[in-house]
């Protein structure tokens, strides 16, 4: 096992710097076959590896690579280390990472700077296995701060477009704000535990129970500021609510990065992270009401906006941040094995409906608006059917007590363990989720029936009018313009079809493992027994409430987009300003640069100008200059730049002041 | 070792070159400061091999008695040695940066360089206090003439104010010197660094050596000579700013203040805290404003220094060590951050940011590294800034929480500043024409750059090789500062019945 370890993390990283130093001169196809290659080995290692810790009662693997730091009592090394929590995030990772490989063959064959992309990716799934397979938390914050630099990458790697550039540098600084809390948290463990060492933190934890420590001036419970710092960490990383923002301008990058980075892997290392402090979480339950609260006020809060956005990827995004949100208050109420069942199953359908999005886009000659699309149902039956499975997937369609797709088993176990927490943020929790459930399927329906449903209106596309050369009013009753999308090439529907198997059967097949056994996950995460059990005691109401909220949102998306177009626009109409408020996105863009942005800049400009120049400057060495300028003639030279000059009567000085004192 | 006088000898070789190059024509003057500088560099790591690691504390120790008690006395800790190595290594650097740039008085530059070599290993190695102090402050001299001769428009100016504010530290650090060398009847530092001077004296010597270490440093607010200094030289000269005369006040910190003054230096460690404090956010700041590319990295090279001054006086190890690795990162980075600035200004002769942009099209490579320094110097793990910042936080914290919820937010205004610039130059359309035009780096170039890349990881990814020597070093110190030390701010406190064995991390953590 430590030599598969070992392969599944370092083949990504070789690939990547061979085929980023080899860049063009390598050529594409060898860039393209040298990462692919190692993300499918990486994967195929993965999988056996994950298989075995589903028989249960596997202890982890341990594997040192290197010396890291040591600096007085504070030593933490470079190793990897593989338990149940691990193996399921390595196959995550490797799996869809391997899927997007194969697919940007296709999406990415036009491109010139295809070896460059294939590098970001490869160097991207490096650092995320280098996060999940961390053994102390330092080396976390390298998988960590390793990803966010593949995702700066990748979202700006159509660098000549100035939008990009400005969500690459979004995405990185606002990441940096949670890392703040991460660095904090990190250094406030290793003060109190005076290691960095995961296994052994989470050990001591319990012990920590009622200690305090002072932070900023504030006397606090020691786990739970602990615990809170790290969250800040988790909660810029996976986008909830307040450190959200760049999420939905990260759909600059190419969309297989969306699905790779932004929906399966990347965002979901907050709630990993959670789940792997677990034992550390359970110790301060003021951090976890919190943890409950933020993410069930994102998982509201994200699905509102993803009701009325017509892009199609910020639909997705939006419902990404909404997920995460899921996620995060299942680990609120110690659900930890149900977070990380969403998390596995929502990599399926989440990668699966980015890229289905990918496939319209590239049907559609790029144009990613909604309000363009309709009708394509039969154009791309194959992406419709996978973008089918998603959606039914995400909604989470199933029938209670016999079968369904993936999202219903995760998403149910998340609203049940909420319900059953019996704590109050555990119910608001509930009641938000089950909200959030009927916006999730009316946004995720909404999206099928506005792309594939209806008359095609592509003619008011500009992007379809640039490519068949007519206006909306050439083209007349011709609603297509006469074009002809077309489905996408195998390697890009190879993925989709493999993907939409996981959506489907994700759930069923694992659901036992991941939510009720104990063996299953052996000590790698808090597993809360008393949970589970009241869990399976909720009444049936509760069980049914995810059901009947999809219900609603499908019969509502179904009657305003294909009973009654002109419903939407009359809705928003009526809501007017509550509608806008929604459309922009909460308005938090705008306050943050109104906070935040502006202000830096303006501070940023007053410390220069008042400050350095007007101020140290005009007091300090011009001042002084001024003055020898008003005095002698002879303090007029030092104005002559004859440097030598001073040099000399400097050390002339010098040779002085010490033969007077030694002799 | 045997006998070999092997630190005179790192002394002599530029100090000959120097002399030699003052009579050759220019392309000779070429050849000898680069051969003088790489065999430097070649017994540097011949020093560096033969350095004991754990074994004594000063190692290839010289003495000769001059006159009076002022001795010709060399010798090296790991510090000292980590720096010096800093030193030899980007001499060879700054002489081919300034290959083809440089084509007026080449003799004299090259000799500028050359002495500015003997003079900072002096520094880093003398071990009397009055020979620290000529190699000190004589190794500004050539800096003076290096943007005094070959700088930009606004040279003197420049010059001056760098002179201006250097002289005033000066003066008080030598009566300070002379002062404590009567007292304790010995020139020697090693003893010095033992000697216990009285308390009240302390703060006194301490704020005079104060004066002249915060200016080096440079320290908020007595660093606006920097960013002229660096607007004004010439790309090696800004090299050699960046990368080891701003460690001066850094190494005079460690040396001096600290183990001669531990009293003096816990009473002022929340100067030294606010200062950085204020340097951090507040110079990040500005940065943030900057349209011209190396004010930008002088002002972040003010933020980076805040963060060592807050290292050094956190009074632990971490603290301690992390501000020797930040010192020897920034070193590396800064320069070579520098050095991509030159590279773009030789092409364009501008150093205005929005006279370039969508450079990366054209130059991929050259977009490659400067992304790959820009990260480093916002601390990206894996790079020599991480271990920098990471370990001197972690000091810091368990001094101040409030300082170090401080100097951390210099991360994510780090990334702000660095990624605008990068941003700026390197992303978006080709806006202007010659910019597009600029080729891509040449192979002298990549001769510059990619050793300060591979040092950049190495010091990132093992810093265990930098560390180690240093180690035994710090503990000495760390101990030595123990009884002042300031206790933490944390007063981290069990819960009622809890096992006695996790009580002793309180007392761990100061």
């Amino acid at each position: 096992m430590q030599t598969s370890i070992l392969i599944i993390v370092f083949a990504p990283l070789l690939a990547a710097i061979v085929a980023g130093l080899g860049n063009r001169k390598l050529g594409n196809v060898p860039a393209k076959v040298i990462t692919t290659g190692a993300l499918f080995i990486a994967c195929g290692f993965s999988w056996p590896i994950f298989l075995q810790f589903l028989g249960g009662d596997v202890p982890a693997t341990v594997v040192p690579v290197l010396k890291w730091v040591q600096s007085g009592t504070m030593t933490f090394d470079w190793v990897l280390r593989v338990d149940t929590l691990t193996a399921i995030m390595l196959v995550v990772v490797t799996s869809v990472s391997a899927l997007v490989h194969l697919y940007s063959w296709g999406y990415m064959s036009d491109d010139p700077d295809q070896p460059r992309f294939f590098a970001y990716l490869s160097l991207f799934t490096f650092a995320m296995l280098m996060l999940v397979t961390a053994n102390n938390l330092v080396q976390m914050f390298f998988g960590w701060e390793g990803v966010g630099l593949a995702s700066y990458l990748l979202i700006g790697f159509w660098f000549k477009k100035p939008s990009a550039g400005a969500a690459a540098i979004k995405a990185f600084v606002v990441n940096r704000v949670g890392d703040l809390g991460f660095m904090l948290g990190i250094f406030g463990t290793f003060l109190v535990f005076q290691t960095t060492s995961i296994p052994e933190i989470l050990d001591a934890a319990p012990g920590m129970a009622g200690s305090t420590i002072t932070f900023l001036g504030m006397r606090w419970d020691t786990m739970t500021i602990l615990c809170l710092l790290l969250f800040v960490g988790a909660m810029g990383k996976s986008a909830q609510l307040g450190l959200h923002t760049w999420l939905p301008d990260a759909m600059e990058g190419p969309t297989p990065v969306s699905a790779l980075i932004h929906a399966a892997t990347m965002v979901t290392a907050g709630v990993f992270m959670v789940c792997r402090l677990s034992p550390m979480f359970e110790a301060a339950p003021a951090a976890l009401t919190v943890v409950t609260i933020v993410g069930g006020a994102t998982c509201f809060f994200a699905a509102t906006i993803g009701t009325t956005q017509w892009d199609i990827k910020r639909v997705i995004a939006y419902s990404t941040c909404s997920q995460l949100g899921y996620m995060f208050f299942a680990a609120g109420v110690g659900a930890y094995g149900a977070a990380m069942f969403h998390l596995f199953t929502h990599a399926f359908f989440k990668a699966l409906l980015f890229l289905g999005a990918g496939s319209v886009i590239n049907a559609m000659h790029h144009e990613q608006d909604m309000r363009y699309y309709g009708g394509l149902r039969k154009q791309i039956p194959i992406t419709f059917y996978a973008m089918l499975a998603g959606t039914l997937a995400i909604t989470g369609v199933g029938i209670v007590g016999v079968a369904g797709f993936a999202g219903f088993y995760s998403k149910d176990a998340i609203l049940e363990a909420a319900f059953a927490s019996g704590t109050s943020a555990g119910n608001a929790a509930f009641w938000l989720g089950t909200v959030a459930a009927l916006l999730t399927s009316f946004y995720s329906w909404r999206l099928l029936f506005l792309t594939f449903w209806g008359k095609p209106r592509w003619i008011e596309s500009e992007h379809i009018q640039h490519t068949v050369h007519k206006t909306p009013e050439q083209a007349g009753e011709d609603t297509t313009g006469g074009y002809h999308p077309h489905e996408s090439p195998i390697p890009m529907l190879i993925p989709l079809c493999v993907l939409s198997v996981g959506a489907v059967l994700a759930g069923a097949v694992f659901t036992h493992s991941f939510i009720e056994d104990e063996s299953f996950w052996n000590g790698a995460i808090a597993f809360n027994e008393h949970l589970i059990h009241s869990m399976h005691e909720v009444p049936m109401w509760v069980k049914m409430s995810a059901s009947i909220a999809m219900v609603i949102g499908f019969v509502v998306a179904w009657y305003g987009y294909i009973r009654k177009p002109s419903m939407p626009a009359a809705a928003a109409q009526q809501l007017g300003p509550i509608y806008r408020f929604i459309y922009r996105k909460w308005m938090f863009d705008e306050l943050y640069d109104y906070v935040f942005v502006k202000p830096a800049f303006w501070l940023g400009r007053l410390f220069w100008k008042a400050g350095d120049e007007g101020t140290i400057n005009r007091f300090g060495p011009d001042g002084a200059a001024w003055l020898v300028m008003r005095g002698s003639g002879l303090a007029a030279r030092v104005q002559s730049g004859y440097l030598t000059s001073y040099a000399l009567v400097m050390l002339l000085g010098l040779v002085a002041a010490i033969t007077w004192v030694l002799f | 070792m045997g006998g070999f006088p092997i630190l005179s000898a790192m002394l002599l070789v530029p100090l000959v070159g120097a002399i030699a190059c003052l009579f050759s024509e220019a392309k000779t003057a070429r050849m000898i400061a680069l051969i003088a500088t790489l065999v430097d560099l070649v017994l540097g790591i011949v020093l560096w091999m033969n350095f004991d690691v754990g074994g004594a504390q000063w190692q290839f120790t010289e003495r000769a008695a001059l006159f009076a008690g002022f001795d010709y006395a060399l010798g090296i800790d790991g510090i000292a040695l980590m720096l010096i190595m800093l030193s030899v290594f980007l001499m060879p650097v700054c002489i081919g940066a300034s290959w083809t740039s440089i084509t007026k008085r080449v003799g004299e530059y090259m000799a500028a360089f050359l002495l500015m070599e003997v003079l900072m290993i002096g520094v880093f190695a003398a071990q009397d206090i009055l020979l620290f102090y000529i190699f000190f402050e004589a190794g500004l001299i050539p800096m003076y003439l290096i943007i005094g001769i070959w700088g930009g428009d606004n040279r003197i100016y420049a010059s001056y104010k760098f002179f201006l504010y250097t002289l005033l530290g000066s003066v008080v650090m030598l009566i300070a010197i002379l002062w404590m060398v009567i007292e304790s009847g010995t020139t020697s530092v090693p003893a010095l660094m033992v000697y216990d001077f009285p308390p009240e004296a302390q703060t006194w010597l301490w704020l005079a050596f104060f004066a002249s270490f915060a200016v080096k440093m440079p320290m908020w607010p007595v660093h606006t000579w920097l960013p002229d200094a660096h607007v004004q030289a010439p790309t090696a000269g800004s090299v050699i700013l960046a990368g080891v005369l701003l460690k001066l006040g850094g190494y005079g910190m460690i040396r001096f203040s600290l183990p001669m003054f531990p009293d003096a230096s816990a009473q002022f460690m929340w100067l030294i805290f606010a200062l950085s404090m204020i340097a951090v956010v507040v110079t990040s700041l500005i940065a943030l404003v900057q349209h011209d590319m190396k004010k930008l990295i002088a002002y972040s090279s003010v933020a980076h220094m805040g963060i060592v001054t807050a290292g050094l006086f956190a009074f632990n190890v971490q603290g301690l060590e992390g501000a020797m690795v930040m010192m020897l990162s920034h070193g590396l980075v800064s320069a070579a951050l520098f050095l991509c600035v030159g590279v773009i200004y030789d092409r364009l002769h501008t150093r205005e940011i929005s006279r370039y942009g969508g450079i990366a099209i054209n130059m991929p490579a050259y977009a490659t590294i400067f992304l790959f320094f820009t990260m480093a110097s916002i601390g990206l793990p894996g790079t020599s800034g991480f271990v920098a910042e990471f370990l001197s936080l972690a000091g810091v914290y368990q001094a101040s929480s409030w300082a170090a919820f401080v100097c951390t937010t210099g991360i994510i205004l780090g990334a702000a500043y660095m990624l605008y610039l990068y941003r700026r130059v390197a992303f978006g359309p080709q806006v202007n024409e010659d910019a597009a035009a600029m080729p891509d780096i040449s192979i002298r170039e990549y001769l510059l750059l990619v050793p300060i890349v591979l040092a950049t990881l190495w010091m990132g990814v093992y810093p265990e090789s930098f560390l180690a020597p240093m180690r035994q070093d710090i503990a000495v110190l760390d101990a030595r500062l123990a009884s002042a030390a300031p206790q933490g701010d944390a007063h981290f406190e069990m819960g009622k019945g809890t096992p006695a064995e996790e009580a002793h991390a309180e007392g761990e953590a100061h």
